[in-house]
């Protein structure tokens, strides 16, 4: 073909960008996400009371549209207090309620933001709690 | 070099084509998907209230007693405060990158343009206490082109959103009172990790911080940090406290009973800003 | 048409090259900008704006500049800038393009810009700002391409193109108001807060671009077979005499109202500038080499033996090209920040990240008027030069 040297270094420069970012992640991408609710803070807490703000399937598919509207609705509007669908109230807070128990960010928020490959900026201003090393 | 003329089955025209189909379906795309993300399981507007503890106010105002703030023992504790409130970083190796909520002013520099060499000299060098006015009508609001910062409707709080601050500083540039900083690196090696508050967050680089009136405390019905602060000062000392907050526009309050007795000053009041903090001497 | 952009002489590809450079290194500094915060660069707390929204400031004054070309030839029928015209719309595209950038390069968080679309603020001018911005550049790449294919198709330009170049020609001088605005508007800069900023924006930006493109229209005679026509650039050269003889006099009003009413606070930032306060004089050296410029360049302008000689006419646009671009580049951001509200003085200079990152954005600037003027030149000389058939130095 017309140009060919240079339309095949063009194909492979092409593939190495596009396989690029597997290459890079590595492990972290391919490991199977298992968040751990085992905290300190929530071991304490009886059996049956062991419940999220909401209903982990909810959680998982809507924790951060939920997030996002109790920023706006803490910051901009000014309300705090959120009551769940089973009738119990909240401080609406990532820092003061969520990871109140949730105080594993490593072994929790990381194992499927990891996977995903997103990194959500919360965590630039909003204190990361202290883990026990275990 | 020579061109074809558009028609029969030529290249660019079928590309033209394509082009436009492309360009109407990814907006189709996009806004359906828009569409359908509106219809995901909102949160209900009953789910949502305010805090029935917190402390509610139609225009907060301060009025900070200079008969109360002699010396740096008087009034550090409220700067002190504050700062440790809110994480506000510590003085950094960079003076041009400081960052303060509240700090003292001599009379010069807190009132500029009303200097005068006959000045008391006891006035000449009382440690004003500078934070953000609240203005009633604010030029920063004015000129933020994303409302990250804004006047709360409840109570005349003018708020920050960090979460939307593109850090244009354009605020920075609107304030009269140069009562607001910006974070030209990332603050957190600044925090004392030991004294930092768990329960409120740093900032980043790249956004504008001021005071925000304690607004997350006033959430929870407690008084802002520098009132609670001048308090224990007053207590300790035997003394009323240098700090009155309260609301401006309840005349029964703290704030408009000491306004009626004595006199009081704000800063450049010729601004039209409508300034809520006063000063009495 | 775009193809015209990757043939060219060996000197065509040495200065595109060297202008990637530069751009490379701009690059990583402000990757390390990016990652570091603003804090590598000059700015303070009470300087909280410097070179980047300086030259930002400059740049839309340019940009507005090409309907100083535009009007005359499509409102009143000048023909002698029919060849001039193309050149004026992309340089206002190059510039435009520069202003986005040093926009963006001065925020703070530049991964939120879309907030400004997201929550539309019509009481902040910024947002009034990006849509004119955005609105210029979209109307300037229509008309200029359009145009520029109706030519290379050896046929008239479509009829709608007309009301468009019209709303260009209005929308033009908004770009500067709005931008001038954004100073004119803020209660506690009284150096800013002058009626008469919008007017002085607007003279000295129709003074800068003009000059600029009387020496980019000279370039474009040297180096390549396109005249834009010795007319045109007289013309061009009368158009910046006056605007700067207006700028200048214009200036002169406000250090009257400044210095004859004695009040502190308007005087303050010119003393600043012009002399130093209170033992703060940094930048008084350039602010005499932005006037001892002016005056080159008015007393040059002024006289038409001088002006009408081109290689004098090309030595007082650069001088007023960088009078303007010191005065209003620099001098007129900085100066509106000192003193500051508590009536101190911090100084400002750029660092040399700073100083890098706006190199590169000029330099992306000048490669997208490089790529544009190559395939304007490129189009021109095929269609314009072989009508006539012969090399035009003094045609029309």
């Amino acid at each position: 073909m017309y140009n060919g040297g240079k339309i095949i270094i063009g194909i492979l420069i092409f593939v190495g960008l596009v396989i690029s970012p597997f290459l890079l992640t590595g492990e972290k991408a391919t490991a199977k996400p298992d968040p751990k609710v085992d905290t300190p803070e929530i071991l304490k807490m009886p059996e049956n009371e062991r419940k999220c703000v909401e209903s982990k399937d909810y959680m998982k598919r809507e924790h951060m549209k939920m997030l996002n509207e109790w920023r706006d609705l803490v910051v901009r509007d000014g309300l705090t207090v959120y009551t769940s669908k089973s009738g119990k109230e909240y401080t609406m807070s990532l820092q003061n309620t969520c990871v109140k128990c949730h105080s594993n960010k490593t072994k929790f928020c990381d194992e499927c933001h990891n996977y995903a490959g997103v990194k959500p900026y919360c965590w630039d201003c909003h204190i990361v709690p202290k883990e026990k090393e275990t | 070099m020579s061109y074809c003329p558009e028609g029969e089955g030529d290249i660019s025209m079928n590309r033209r084509e394509f082009l436009k189909i492309a360009g109407m379906s990814s907006l189709l795309g996009v806004g359906g998907f828009s569409l359908a993300n509106t219809v995901r399981n909102d949160l209900e507007a009953s789910q949502i209230k305010s805090n029935p503890a917190a402390l509610t106010a139609k225009r907060w105002a301060m009025v900070v007693d200079m008969s109360k703030f002699k010396a740096p023992e008087d009034y550090q504790k409220c700067i002190d405060a504050c700062h440790r409130v809110h994480n506000v970083p510590a003085g950094s190796d960079n003076p041009k990158h400081e960052i303060k909520w509240m700090w003292p002013e001599t009379y010069e520099h807190a009132f500029p343009g009303n200097e005068d060499e006959y000045l008391a000299e006891k006035v000449k060098h009382m440690p004003f206490l500078i934070l953000c006015n609240h203005c009633a009508n604010p030029p920063c609001v004015r000129v933020c082109p994303t409302k990250a910062t804004f006047k709360r409707e409840s109570d005349g709080i003018v708020m920050m959103d960090m979460h939307r601050c593109i850090g244009c500083r354009f605020c920075m540039a609107g304030c009269p009172y140069g009562a607001r900083s910006f974070n030209y690196k990332d603050p957190r090696p600044h925090i004392n990790e030991s004294t930092e508050n768990r329960e409120f967050p740093t900032r980043m680089k790249g956004v504008v911080e001021k005071c925000t009136l304690c607004y997350e405390r006033l959430a929870k019905g407690l008084e802002p940090a520098c009132v609670e602060a001048a308090k224990e000062v007053a207590v300790k000392k035997g003394t009323t406290p240098g700090l009155i907050f309260g609301d401006l526009e309840d005349p029964n309050s703290e704030v408009r009973k000491i306004l009626s007795e004595r006199f009081s000053i704000r800063r450049k009041p010729e601004l039209g800003t409508g300034p809520s903090v006063y000063y009495v001497l | 048409m775009l193809e015209n952009a990757i043939y060219g002489s060996r000197r065509y590809w040495i200065w595109v090259f060297f202008l990637l450079s530069i751009i490379g290194a701009g690059m990583l500094a402000y990757l390390y900008q990016f990652k570091y915060g603003l804090g590598v660069t000059g700015m303070s707390r009470d300087v909280s704006w410097g070179l980047y929204i300086g030259q930002f400031t400059f740049l839309v004054g340019v940009a507005a500049s090409g309907v100083m070309v535009v009007l005359p030839y499509y409102l009143h029928n000048y023909k002698k800038f029919a060849r001039l015209t193309i050149l004026g719309e992309f340089l206002a595209i190059a510039a435009v393009i520069m202003c986005m950038l040093f926009i963006f390069v001065d925020l703070g968080q530049p991964l939120r810009v879309l907030n400004v679309i997201l929550h539309p603020s019509p009481n902040s001018v910024m947002f009034y700002d990006m849509l004119v911005l955005s609105g210029y550049l979209i109307l300037n790449l229509l008309i200029g391409w359009t145009v520029l294919s109706a030519e290379r198709k050896e046929v008239a330009p479509p009829k709608w193109v007309k009301p468009i170049i019209y709303l260009s020609i209005a929308w033009a001088p908004s770009i500067h108001t709005v931008t001038a605005f954004l100073y004119a508007g803020i209660p506690g800069r009284h150096f800013w807060l002058t009626a008469i900023l919008a007017a002085r924006f607007l003279a000295s930006a129709f003074a800068a671009g003009p000059a600029l493109l009387i020496i980019l229209a000279l370039i474009v005679r040297k180096y390549t077979k396109f005249d834009p026509g010795k007319e045109a650039i007289q013309s061009l050269g009368k158009i910046v005499t006056y605007c700067m003889l207006i700028n200048v006099f214009f200036l002169g009003l406000e250090l009257f109202t400044a210095f004859y009413s004695q009040i502190p606070g308007h005087m303050h930032s010119f003393v600043y500038l012009y002399a130093g306060l209170h033992g703060y004089n940094q930048l008084v050296p350039i602010m005499w080499v932005s006037s001892i410029l002016a005056a080159i360049a008015v007393f040059m302008l002024v006289f038409p033996q001088i002006r009408k000689n081109e290689s004098l006419l090309a030595v007082a646009c650069v001088a007023t090209f960088f009078s303007l671009w010191i005065d209003k580049g620099f001098g007129l951001v900085v100066g509106g920040f000192v003193p500051n509200p508590f009536e101190r003085i911090t100084e400002y200079w750029p660092t040399l990240p700073e100083a890098m990152i706006t190199m590169a954005v000029w330099a992306i600037g000048f490669l997208v008027l490089t790529i544009l003027y190559k395939i304007a030149i490129s189009v021109k000389e095929e269609v314009v030069f072989d009508k006539y058939g012969e090399r035009q130095i003094n045609a029309e």
